[in-house]
């Protein structure tokens, strides 16, 4: 398995808010300029450190939504109930504000253009963010390795870059992109509408013998589910690199 | 000296415990949490191996292991995401006797899982009743999805080092990274120290 050199020692660093985007009823954008981060892989995580007045804090995971870029990053904070940290992050935060990050974390769940494909990826819901990295850099640095992208999400209001991965599908050579949207249809919709299942996975996965890298990213059930459907289909289970975002009480 | 986020404030009951590692939250959920799809290796091809330089030198079945003495164990567990769960209830072999004979053989383990998975531990810290290889969670089998058919349960370490799907134990006279170790995590894991990643 390939590693890459131990990162030096992490540690919190300032961040300025520069703007937030809003991308969906339950999801924002921050984009963020951090003097000093070190620079980190599409597909890696960074922790998010909000402090209060009264000295309270607390501590978040959140996928890099955006490749390398020097100091400036992305991250997309979906909304949960009862969430103590993204209702901040999606509602209250303005330009200008400060919090604090910790990163980059992770380094299995990476794809870089260097790793070659054909590439399948396959989101459920705000599963999107890291693999959008991942098709972000691939089209800033004008690959064409075969890539497709299979992003299940409840309705077309729920899909996260739809406007940015149209754009991207038409413009790049070698690029899919295909949604599946399980509750919600609207009308004249062509893609697929139905939960992600093994004869989708079959249209879409590339072709045993072709031996793709997948990468799934989404919540747990999701994530279970696409995988061994996608190992029953004979591909490796080595290649298949999975991240999960549990219910990990907001 | 941390940077305030303007208007950002607690919007959860303060919970007086000592029982929260620094950092921590409660979950009463059972989060998943692995880098890969889950393994369902049938329990008729299961063994647990013990591995010194390299060669197995004891090997269990899935029935021998059955038939060995186990253990029930009431513990609080710590992710190093952040999540801590109070209260789980575990049966499982201690590691004090599947490693009987070879508490002189090395200083550190790897566990191996199924899968490919691997965490390094010191050896001192899986004998003397802290650590378990444990196949039946809340009274029921322990779920594939939860690191079943069997996984080691080492609950005074973040929970990454219970590896999951675990397979056997190679004994190792110095310390090496397992599969997180080698991304930047801690080499230890204390949740009371904090030690999340490498340098904490």
């Amino acid at each position: 398995m390939a590693r890459t050199a131990l990162p030096g020692r992490l540690i919190w660093r300032a961040a300025r808010v520069v703007e937030r985007i809003t991308e969906t009823p339950h999801a924002a954008t921050l984009l963020l300029d951090v003097p000093g981060w070190p620079g980190h892989r599409p597909g890696q995580h960074l922790d998010v450190r909000l402090t209060a007045e009264d000295g309270y804090q607390a501590v978040r995971s959140y996928s890099i939504a955006t490749p390398e870029d020097g100091e400036r990053l992305a991250i997309t904070v979906e909304l949960l109930d009862d969430g103590e940290v993204s209702p901040y992050l999606v509602e209250d935060v303005l330009p200008g504000d400060q919090l604090e990050v910790l990163g980059p974390i992770g380094g299995h769940f990476v794809w870089e253009i260097s790793q070659g494909g054909p590439l399948l990826l396959v989101a459920g819901g705000s599963g999107i963010v890291p693999l959008m990295a991942m098709l972000r850099h691939r089209g800033d640095a004008g690959s064409r390795v075969s890539s497709r992208l299979l992003y299940s999400a409840r309705s077309d209001a729920d899909l996260i870059y739809r406007v940015e991965l149209d754009a991207r599908a038409v413009n790049e050579t070698g690029l899919d992109v295909l949604y599946t949207l399980t509750r919600r249809q609207p009308p004249g919709w062509h893609g697929y509408a139905r939960r992600v299942d093994r004869a989708m996975l079959e249209e879409i996965a590339w072709p045993v013998a072709n031996a793709p890298k997948i990468y799934v990213c989404g919540p747990t059930a999701f994530v279970e589910t696409v995988a061994d459907q996608l190992t029953a289909l004979g591909h490796d289970p080595l290649a298949i690199k999975t991240e999960r975002f549990g219910p990990t009480g907001v | 000296m941390s940077i305030i986020s303007r208007g950002f404030r607690r919007r959860r009951a303060e919970r007086a415990t000592n029982r929260l590692p620094p950092g921590q939250y409660e979950t009463k959920g059972f989060p998943v949490l692995s880098a890969g799809p889950t393994p369902h290796t049938p329990l008729d091809q299961w063994d647990f191996s013990i591995q010194v330089d390299s060669e197995i030198a004891t090997r269990w079945t899935w029935s021998e292991f059955q038939a060995l003495p186990r253990e029930q164990i009431h513990t609080d567990i710590h992710c190093v995401t952040r999540w801590s769960k109070f209260d789980t209830d575990w049966v499982g072999v201690s590691l004090d006797l599947l490693l009987e004979g070879f508490e002189e053989q090395g200083s550190y383990i790897m566990a191996y899982s199924d899968g490919g998975y691997t965490a390094n531990l010191p050896l001192e810290d899986v004998l003397g009743g802290k650590a378990w290889v444990a196949d039946t969670f809340a009274g029921q089998p322990l779920e594939p999805e939860h690191g079943g058919p069997a996984r080691l349960l080492v609950p005074h370490l973040y929970f990454w080092k219970s590896a999951k799907w675990v397979r056997g134990i190679a004994l190792m006279d110095e310390d090496a990274p397992g599969f997180w170790e080698g991304y930047g995590y801690h080499m230890y894991g204390d949740p009371w120290l904090e030690q999340r990643y490498q340098g904490d």
